[in-house]
């Protein structure tokens, strides 16, 4: 494209429309892919280059300004870039306004981040276009502290959403800091709550990473808003995001690599100044010059070989140990820690002994706080509680069951009596053969064992290792290890771990309310039930366990939090794989056709990435399950 | 063949409380009973006749606030103890009397022990842990005003004061005092022109007590650690580390040298004492006696060599008295 210079008044509306009209039609990026540059290096130092692009934007009709604005936008490289390009386009048509303001920061979220900094910075770098900037920093605020946003918006709209609210940070300037200071407060600390709320750790990260930068803006000096969360790639691309350093000129011919600088956030270098002063701390050589008469020979030394490291003796027996762990003897802190590390090889050694006052020792170690400072102290009660439920299943679920129902139990207590469940489960269903015991993820024991999250050809891999591992061989073709089978342990528990947590779901107390406010503990419950479930394959339980769980999915099926709806999901997955085929055509098709119609909506609709995608393997299970039963003769 | 190690002379009861010092005094002249000083925790001092072995007097002066320092100021008449209740007390102990005489008020909420050094007639001066947190103050006594206060430079970030030792080379020359800190480094300071001469890290962890010997200008420092950590000074009054020794247990609650210089105590939180010889630091016997952490050890002044002692007071609430190379 040519433009003819020199003096002359021509008028550029057909070329406008001419853009228009292409844009309209899709070809946003072939055409502008040559004209930008083009119009980048023209107007980089003439002015006159310059009223003839924005005159050019300016004419291009309304209905097809919204293509227009959005290619320019997309294929500018920098803010300044655009601004020379766009000049005040915002401010005078309506339309682009919308487009700028509104449609590309709050109903899209597809764009990268460089095109965000290029918008707000774009925003930013006029007096008049500022006061734009103002008022969309305040609209992403609201979004962003809305609760009904939070709890329904996707994770990849809100982190878009928490970007931009980072870039219009960074250009602020002090006065205008002031000037809002009181609404940006109110916005993040309703924010915050409504992020911290969640049961996604993504969301809860966002939230405090903004939630920081906020503060961090408005409080220049005194204390500063500080969370504590791991860092990983997304939170330190967030922080990035706060610096900016400020457009420079640059060479025509060289468009491209200040982006990546500006991207690169300029954190100032923190001097090393944390060595201490160096006394003279040389050491000395061993043996002096002028060596010395040993005359320490004449001091003859008494027998030593008794030195050993003092070790304090943990109790014997199980009956001492509750002694030691229930007693006032708060003097001897010794034992108690000695206790507390012995007490799970003691259970595991002496069965007969734990059934006697299984229930009690349970009691005592759900109840049990930590007096001193041990390592690893959740773990050792942990395991201790796993092996006392595996020692004396039946009591001890019974206990620990009605114990999660019960009142006066921090949310913490609730969610361990439910892990050291599944522990207990996935230990008592696992076929017991020397080193083959799965490491026991202490946190989330869940996240391991959910298949659903693999593709639809891993549910064949999974029950194919089952089944190699359960079954005898007569015959070894290679030279394997005979595996032994023995009995499934789970399979007269099952019903007990199950039944128990599902029944009182609905009921609230007044300290604990699943289907209220705790949402993150009926969520822990939810992939509990479907550890269980998957775990209860081959158990006589599993067809009741199976029509239990499938009405507590539907009844629970619209809750709004998405780590409630990913685990129902997993629930459904491992009701597929653990209950035999023919009993679910038998006892439960008219549910399953309701639930299938059930995820095919959560497919197309469901808000989350994560929910869709379970949703979409539980067809796939669905669907291997019918060829699998018109392959079978009927 | 090695012997095992000897069991103790005799063994102190009735303190009822985990003792926390011990300070001997027999040096005197025949006809005076050689005595053991001992502060425990019920805020008691008992004054033990080392003849008799049973409490003469017992001293309540510090409001059943545990005692965990006791020094006699030239002679078993003058008392110097040191207690939780923030306070110092001068007892007079002449005669048969009982009395605080004079009462020093701290302000240090610490477990630091003061030190105690005689520079003239009549007159010493004390060390002791300030108020302030990482200060020591230096006193004199018995006027008890103060001579200067240490402190630290800013940033320094010592931490507490621990453990003290004052001393001089000699009578004319300037006292001196090391001070070990939570840190785990041991500093040196002028004390005359209240300014640190030397630091130096030895530990990683707390320096739990020091001792110093003057003739060969090595000292030793303990710590919750498990290594002990030998340290020399040389002309320029700077510290050098000189050796360190891995213990089997960590944790030292006090070390001190025999006035001899030949053998050293330590007393452990493993229950245990250790004698080493002090020029090579060579392990010479570990003696299990006590159940309970060992909080002090002290040796004792006898003239005669051949009845000199030891005695280790701990949180069992026993004192036991040993004789160990007693003929060198």
């Amino acid at each position: 494209v040519c433009f003819i210079p020199g003096g002359l008044d021509c008028s550029i509306s057909f070329v406008s429309h001419v853009l228009g009209k292409v844009c309209i039609h899709g070809r946003q990026k072939e055409i502008l892919g040559v004209l930008v540059p083009r119009l980048m290096d023209l107007t980089n130092s003439d002015c006159i280059w310059q009223r003839i692009c924005w005159r050019l934007v300016e004419c291009v009709p309304d209905r097809w300004m919204e293509a227009v604005v959005l290619g320019f936008v997309q294929g500018a490289p920098r803010a300044d870039v655009l601004s020379r390009l766009l000049g005040n386009l915002v401010v005078k048509n309506k339309k682009a306004q919308f487009v700028v303001t509104q449609k590309m920061l709050l109903l899209q979220y597809g764009h990268a981040t460089a095109v965000l900094q290029s918008l707000l910075g774009y925003l930013s770098l006029d007096s008049v276009r500022r006061t734009l900037l103002l008022r969309v920093l305040q609209e992403l605020l609201e979004t962003w502290s809305s609760n009904s946003a939070v709890k329904h918006s996707p994770p990849e709209q809100q982190l878009y959403i928490s970007k931009a609210i980072l870039i219009c940070l960074s250009h602020l300037k002090k006065p205008e800091i002031e000037s809002c200071r009181q609404e940006l407060l109110t916005s993040m600390m309703v924010g915050v709550k409504c992020h911290l709320d969640s049961s996604l750790p993504q969301l809860r990260r966002l939230g405090m990473v903004v939630a920081e930068s906020i503060s961090l803006k408005i409080n220049t000096e005194g204390p500063v808003l500080k969370f504590e969360y791991e860092e990983d790639n997304e939170t330190r691309e967030l922080k990035s995001l706060l610096v900016q350093t400020p457009p420079f000129c640059v060479v025509p011919s060289l468009p491209d690599d200040d982006r990546s600088e500006k991207a690169d956030a300029a954190l100032p270098l923190v001097p090393e100044s944390n060595e201490k002063p160096h006394t003279a701390a040389a050491v000395m050589p061993d043996e002096e010059l002028g060596a010395e008469l040993d005359s320490d020979d004449d001091l003859i030394p008494y027998d030593m070989s008794e030195d050993k490291e003092l070790k304090i003796k943990a109790p014997v027996y199980i009956r001492d140990c509750i002694e030691v762990l229930t007693g006032s003897g708060s003097e001897d802190l010794d034992k108690w820690e000695a206790t507390i590390k012995a007490l799970e090889s003691l259970v595991r050694k002496n069965p007969a002994a734990v059934r006697e006052v299984s229930v009690e020792l349970a009691k005592i170690l759900l109840h049990l706080e930590e007096k001193t400072c041990i390592e690893g102290f959740v773990e050792l009660r942990q395991r201790a509680q796993v092996a006392v439920l595996t020692t004396d299943p039946i009591p001890v679920a019974k206990y620990l069951t009605s114990q999660f129902y019960s009142l006066n139990y921090s949310l913490r207590q609730r969610m361990d009596i439910l892990d050291v469940l599944v522990l207990a489960a996935q230990e008592l269903s696992c076929p017991k053969f020397h080193g083959k015991t799965k490491p026991s993820g202490a946190q989330k024991p869940c996240i391991q064992l959910l298949p659903g999250s693999d593709s639809s050809k891993d549910w064949r891999r999974i029950v194919d290792e089952r089944i190699k591992s359960k079954t005898r061989r007569f015959v070894t073709g290679q030279s394997h290890v005979e595996l032994a089978s023995c009995p499934n342990e789970f399979n007269s528990v099952a019903g007990h771990f199950f039944f128990p947590l599902i029944q009182h779901f609905d009921r609230p107390l007044t300290t604990f309310d699943l289907l209220g406010e705790d949402h993150l503990v009926l969520g822990r419950l939810v992939h509990t039930l479907a550890i269980l479930m998957y775990l209860a394959v081959n158990t006589v339980a599993v067809t009741a366990m199976g029509k239990a769980l499938l009405e507590f999915v539907w009844a629970l099926r619209f809750h709004t939090d998405s780590y409630v709806r990913q685990g129902l999901l997993s629930c459904i997955s491992s009701l597929l794989l653990s209950v035999p085929a023919e009993r679910i055509l038998a006892d439960m098709t008219e549910e399953l056709l309701e639930t299938q119609s059930w995820l095919g909506d959560v497919v197309e609709k469901d808000s989350d990435g994560d929910c869709r995608r379970l949703a979409l393997q539980n067809l796939l299970l669905m669907e291997n399950l019918k060829k699998k039963l018109e392959v079978l003769p009927s | 063949m090695a012997l095992p190690p000897p069991d103790p002379q005799f063994v102190l009861r009735g303190t009822s409380a985990a003792v926390h010092t011990l300070h001997f005094s027999c040096g005197g002249p025949e006809p005076d009973t050689p005595l053991l000083f001992s502060g425990s925790e019920n805020g008691f001092i008992h004054v033990w006749n080392l003849k008799t072995h049973r409490v003469d007097k017992a001293l309540d002066g510090h409001g059943r606030k545990s005692v965990y320092c006791v020094e006699t100021m030239g002679g078993k008449d003058r008392l110097l103890s040191q207690g939780r209740d923030q306070r110092i007390c001068l007892w007079d102990l002449a005669e048969g009397r009982t009395s605080v005489t004079d009462s020093v008020f701290t302000e240090h909420v610490g477990f630091c022990r003061c030190s105690l050094l005689k520079v003239a007639q009549g007159r010493w001066l004390m060390a002791v842990a300030a108020r302030s947190l990482e200060e020591v103050q230096i006193l004199e006594l018995p006027s008890k005003t103060s001579v200067c206060t240490l402190k630290p430079e800013v940033g320094a970030k010592l931490g507490m004061p621990m453990c003290l030792k004052l001393w001089q080379l000699n009578c004319g020359s300037q006292p001196v005092l090391l001070a070990g800190y939570e840190d785990g480094s041991v500093v040196l300071w002028n004390v005359s022109m209240g300014k640190a001469l030397s630091q130096l890290v030895c530990h990683q962890e707390p320096v739990m007590s020091l001792d110093f010997d003057s003739e060969k200008a090595r000292g030793i420092s303990g710590s919750s650690e498990k290594v002990l950590s030998i340290w020399s000074l040389n002309e320029q009054q700077n510290l050098q580390v000189y050796k360190t020794h891995k213990l089997v247990s960590a944790g030292i609650s006090d070390i001190t040298i025999r006035p001899d210089k030949k053998i050293l105590a330590t007393a452990g939180w493993d229950h245990r004492i250790r004698i080493f010889g002090w020029k090579k630091l060579k392990p010479l016997a570990v003696l299990d006696y006590h159940t309970g952490t060992v909080h002090c050890v002290s040796f004792s002044d006898h003239s005669n060599p051949r009845e000199r002692l030891l005695a280790a007071g701990s949180k069992d609430q026993r004192i036991s008295v040993w004789s160990l190379y007693a003929q060198t």
